[in-house]
């Protein structure tokens, strides 16, 4: 409990530390106050007992702080939780280290920021309660904000704003389904409200069907603006177009993460029904997202966007495996998450170590790097394959694991892992692996191969935000990646290579948690299966309304 | 004056019950007097020292009040909610220590530099210093008398004593022309919505044939029982409630707000944005409790009451936000931002009186620290000696005056509703207290309100954090005093630190919303049970 506790004092200290300090140690402050809250984050690690058995640990009872509003400060998670608390404890060090050159005003608050997010994130993936979640997961987008309308390039603002209020809204309407169920619960059984997950899990999944599919789509709804989802996934190309490297290294890595944690914790356990109606619904979304935001990709000139749009493709891939309601699916969309993390924080690095050369994200503009750049090129070849899903690095694994679970999802199959969706939605989701093939090579043919592409002058001209003022580069000036970038970027390339060729022990550790989050739903699909019609009938229409709407995709 | 203080006491024991409660008001009455002399002695230390009796004066008031106000005292007054008092007069008394403060040096400050420098003479009559404090301590002594009301006279009475002082402030406490044009709108506003109440009053008196609120109750309670809540008194209660509306600056009677605002000096400015909102939620509670909160605990506000209540919530935040989303000056926005929490506020009020009266009073409370935060940085800066006024004028504030900004950006996050802040749980006990009562449409239009108000509010956070500064705020600075800007930091402070002691706060508060019919239903409910 300490040590859990630390993880959310330790960064609120180090960036209190960061404001006090002077402008120049201020980034020496931060990642020393990073390391420090990752080597909390091991030693919880080591402490942790329930890897392999899916169980929520330390999850003993906090300070009575809030307890007139039915909120307990009870923390605890889950091996799941452990996994994004520790990526979180990584790619906070890192995406500093990467910061040190690029950020160059007001230094302080830089850092400070980057420490305010860790502990909200951290307390997010921490909270057995769904106001002590809801409060980190809010809190997280002030810092985010700031980063990126401060730091950001030089449409900041409106970027700024969008993250700003999409989120908003979105977690607000997260917050009424939450609200709900628990006022819901509060008068069913005339006690005091409370707001601990366990209670309204419990209780809502007695609820009948049709208050569930509402609370499943306020609660999702949320959710789905973080993830995102495609008609209100605008904000994400904006903000990681805009933000500085380290806030789009943490924004993909970290931030977008709370939003599909929070399906799998909150919304899949605590309204099942609702789930199971509203899957096909929400599955063509993140069909629409996959091809769509694939066909995107594949006309994108800004780097930084295209890795952008691709991350809403695989983030779709995720939870469409998720709503495959099998134990494989969600095997492969909760390793999704870590896998994404890990690859897409990586290539962000990548190009934010370009930019910082050649203050162009434009594939037309620079290019053939392989050239100029050796060292970066293998990272950026590296980062791109593992989000490709080469066989041999981590996404392969997740990616596979996630079309077997919706390929085998199909109701009447005897595959043994009896869900929803089916071949169709696997068959449909396994052409965004042939167009991330497309989008991903015709980027690496341009960008890191070929014949070698500079900007005339070091500042491509556009880049008006004035913090790297520093003396023209010329091109035969610019440098390879030096020692401090590389060490932010082995530990992501090492993870990935891990996983890759040896995911049993992950897989292991993820089982479990994948085994209780689709706990609920075997009985229902089973009761769905002996009661046919209902589920035909959902299964046919929304496959017609699916395929359309895809096909549309695919032909534009 | 801390002299006086045992005098009135001795004699207080010797009255009825209810003037040992007066205690409290009568303190600060006599602070108010106090202000009011020493604002016009010609000495300049006795006239600096005005503000500090002023400060002195609440803070007897609150110590008098915790001495006086037991549980026992306030059930010999009879009182219809006995520990609404003890609630209010510390709400008033903590958030009136920082509207205080933020005034200080914002009165009198050409006169007081012309007598300092020895180019002009004092003159009793152009310093009005010792009237702009007595005047703040009249009207918050008049919303702590509010809550003694047992009859429609005294509740009148205090609403009055409440209001006045406030016309007033608005016109002193600028100088300019336009505040006076905000006074007179102000004024002749009010003193029109107060006609609408006394109407309402009129009404009521007529139904019923009284004017004790207790007589008042079980003659509605008997024609409840027999066909119903006569026309009369439905007719009654909701000119009543139009009435109060003023105050609130709830729709229909919200339009005023924004010019008045504007017009008001900053530090008067967020005085009126909550010393009259206290004064209306708790007239509002006080009258609807003789209607409907029946001694079975439920909400039975009789139903046009309920709809009209639903409709003004609804309307309230919703225009507020939409109005605040165009402004360009930032005392406006607040003002429109001050209509949408009156909103808010009123869904507790819909909510009935064991859910929600209490989700109401703390959301008063969280209201009242952010807005102070919000509005005394405002207080606390000028550009090039005049007031701020204009969002452009935030524009890289942190540079200028970093505690200002800080302060500004706290308390509008606060007023967002954004966690772990106070007001987050605020808006968390209205939320649930909507959902509670089954207002689901309610809770939905609220939330989506929020997400309205996210937008704006973070243009005060923004505007001194994100942007630089621009040639325009070249003149702006902190005000030659410290305290507006220590009042707003403190308040900044209190909008992380009270969080911490959110049980006690919501305890009081649910204590504050108990009437006497409550605690006889909860023993009677339990004997069943």
């Amino acid at each position: 409990m300490t040590l859990a506790v630390l993880l959310i004092v330790l960064p609120l200290i180090g960036a209190v530390l960061c404001l006090g300090v002077s402008e120049r140690a201020a980034k020496t402050v931060g990642l020393i106050a990073s390391l420090v809250v990752l080597a909390a984050a091991t030693l919880l690690a080591f402490e942790f007992p329930a890897w392999t058995t899916g169980a929520f640990w330390p999850n003993e009872e906090g300070w009575k702080l809030f307890t007139a509003f039915g909120v307990e400060f009870r923390l605890g998670t889950d091996a799941v939780g452990m996994l994004l608390i520790i990526l979180t404890a990584v790619l906070i060090p890192c995406s500093m280290l990467v910061s040190f050159s690029a950020i160059t005003q007001r230094q302080r608050g830089f850092y400070a920021q980057f420490l305010f997010m860790e502990s909200a994130v951290m307390l997010a993936f921490l909270a057995r309660d769904v106001i002590l979640f809801y409060i980190g997961y809010e809190f997280t987008l002030v810092p985010l904000f700031l980063i990126v309308a401060i730091w950001g390039g030089q449409d900041r603002r409106p970027a700024a704003i969008k993250l700003w209020v999409y989120s908003f809204v979105g977690s607000v309407i997260s917050l009424v389904g939450f609200i709900y169920l628990a006022a819901g619960h509060a008068t069913d059984t005339g006690t005091p409200i409370n707001f601990s997950v366990q209670t309204l899990v419990e209780y809502g999944q007695t609820l009948p069907a049709s208050t569930q599919w509402w609370v499943f789509l306020a609660i999702m709804g949320g959710f789905a603006v973080k993830v995102p989802f495609v008609p209100v996934h605008s904000w994400l190309p904006l903000a990681h177009g805009e933000a500085p490297t380290a806030g789009s290294v943490v924004l993909a890595g970290v931030v977008i993460k709370i939003g599909q944690y929070g399906a799998l914790r909150f919304a899949f356990p605590m309204a099942p029904e609702g789930a199971l109606a509203l899957a096909p619904f929400f599955a063509a979304l993140a069909l629409i997202g996959i091809l769509g935001m694939s066909l995107v990709c594949w006309v994108q000139n800004d780097v930084k966007r295209l890795v952008a749009y691709s991350s809403i493709a695989h983030m779709g891939l995720a939870l469409l495996a998720m709503f495959a309601f099998n134990v494989v699916g969600m095997e492969g969309g909760i390793l999704y998450m870590v896998n994404h993390g890990l690859s897409t924080a990586g290539m962000f690095m990548c190009i934010g170590i370009m930019y910082e050369r050649y203050h162009t994200k434009d594939m037309e503009v620079v290019g053939g790097l392989m050239q100029r750049m050796p060292v970066w090129s293998v990272f950026m070849v590296f980062f791109a394959m593992a989000s490709l899903a080469l066989p041999g690095l981590n996404g392969f694994v997740s990616e596979f694991l996630c079309l077997m679970g919706i390929y085998t999802a199909d109701a009447g199959m005897k595959t043994g892992f009896p869900g929803i969706l089916g071949p169709t939605y696997a068959f449909l989701a396994a052409l965004a692996l042939i167009l991330g093939a497309l989008y991903v090579l015709r980027m690496l043919q341009k960008f890191v191969f070929g014949p070698l592409r500079e900007p005339s002058h070091g500042h491509g001209g556009h880049d008006s935000h004035g913090a790297h003022g520093h003396g023209n580069h010329a091109a035969h000036t610019i440098q390879d990646v030096n020692f401090r970038e590389i060490l932010a970027m082995a530990p992501l390339a090492i993870a990935c290579i891990v996983i890759g060729i040896w995911p049993n022990p992950i897989l292991n550790v993820i089982e479990p948690c994948a085994a209780n989050a689709v706990a609920p739903y075997v009985k229902l699909i089973e009761r769905d299966l002996a009661n046919p019609p209902r589920a035909t009938a959902d299964d046919s229409a929304t496959k017609a309304a699916a395929a359309p709407a895809a096909d549309k995709g695919a032909i534009q | 004056m801390n002299t006086m203080t045992p005098a009135i006491l001795a004699a207080s024991t010797n009255l009825g019950p209810k003037f040992m409660l007066i205690a409290p008001e009568a303190v600060l009455f006599a602070g108010a007097v106090l202000c009011a002399v020493m604002g016009l002695s010609h000495a300049r230390a006795f006239r600096a020292m005005v503000p500090w009796i002023a400060v002195v004066a609440l803070i007897a008031t609150f110590v008098t009040m915790l001495k006086m106000w037991t549980p026992e005292a306030a059930t010999a007054a009879q009182l219809p909610m006995p520990m609404l008092g003890k609630y209010i007069i510390a709400l008033l008394c903590v958030v009136g220590v920082g509207h205080v403060l933020a005034s200080i040096g914002s009165v009198d400050r050409a006169v007081e530099r012309q007598v300092a420098s020895g180019t002009g003479a004092f003159d009793p009559v152009r310093v009005i210093q010792g009237e702009f404090y007595a005047f703040i301590l009249l009207s918050l002594c008049g919303g702590m008398l509010l809550c003694h009301a047992t009859d429609l006279v005294w509740l009148f009475l205090a609403f009055e004593l409440c209001s006045l002082p406030t016309y007033v402030l608005v016109a002193i406490g600028r100088g300019a022309d336009r505040s006076m044009e905000a006074a007179i709108k102000y004024f002749f506003l009010g003193a029109m919505s107060t006609a609408t109440l006394l109407l309402g009053f009129a009404f009521l008196y007529g139904a019923t044939g009284t004017l004790e609120l207790s007589a008042m109750r079980e003659s509605f309670q008997m024609q409840a029982q027999t066909g119903g809540i006569g026309s009369v008194a439905i007719v009654g209660m909701l000119l009543a409630v139009i009435g109060i509306c003023f105050k609130l600056a709830a729709v229909p009677m919200h339009f005023y707000a924004p010019d008045v605002y504007e017009g008001a000096s900053s530090p008067v400015a967020a005085f009126i944005s909550f010393v009259p909102k206290v004064q209306g939620f708790v007239t509002l509670i006080v009258l609807l409790g003789t209607v409907g909160w029946s001694a079975n605990g439920d909400s039975s506000i009789p139903p046009v009451i309920a709809a009209v209540l639903w409709m003004i919530a609804v309307l309230t935040m919703t225009l507020g936000n939409i109005g605040a989303l165009l402004q360009r000056s930032a005392k406006r926005m607040l003002a429109y931002s001050s209509i949408a929490n009156s909103g808010y506020m009123l869904v507790g009020i819909l909510a009935g009186p064991t859910i929600g009266i209490d989700a109401t009073l703390l959301y008063l409370l969280t209201y009242g620290v952010a807005n102070l935060a919000t509005f005394g940085s405002l207080a606390a800066i000028e550009r090039n000696g005049h007031e701020v006024d204009s969002i452009d004028d935030l524009a890289g504030l942190r540079v200028r005056a970093p505690m200002v900004a800080a302060a500004l950006a706290i308390g509008a996050l606060s007023l967002t509703g954004i966690p772990p802040l106070l007001g987050f749980w605020g808006k968390l006990d209205l939320f649930v207290s909507s959902a509670e009562s089954h207002q689901r449409t309610l809770l939905v239009i609220m939330a989506l309100n929020s997400g309205v108000a996210a937008f704006y509010y973070l243009r005060l956070v923004a505007m001194p954090f994100v942007q630089e500064p621009t040639p325009r705020t070249q003149g702006v600075s902190p005000v030659p005093s410290v305290w507006p800007r220590l009042s707003a930091l403190i308040f900044a402070a209190g909008c992380i630190a009270l969080p911490f002691f959110a049980n006690q706060l919501k305890g009081e508060a649910a204590a504050a919303a108990r009437t006497d019919l409550d605690k006889q239903a909860t023993v009677a409910q339990s004997v069943e049970k």
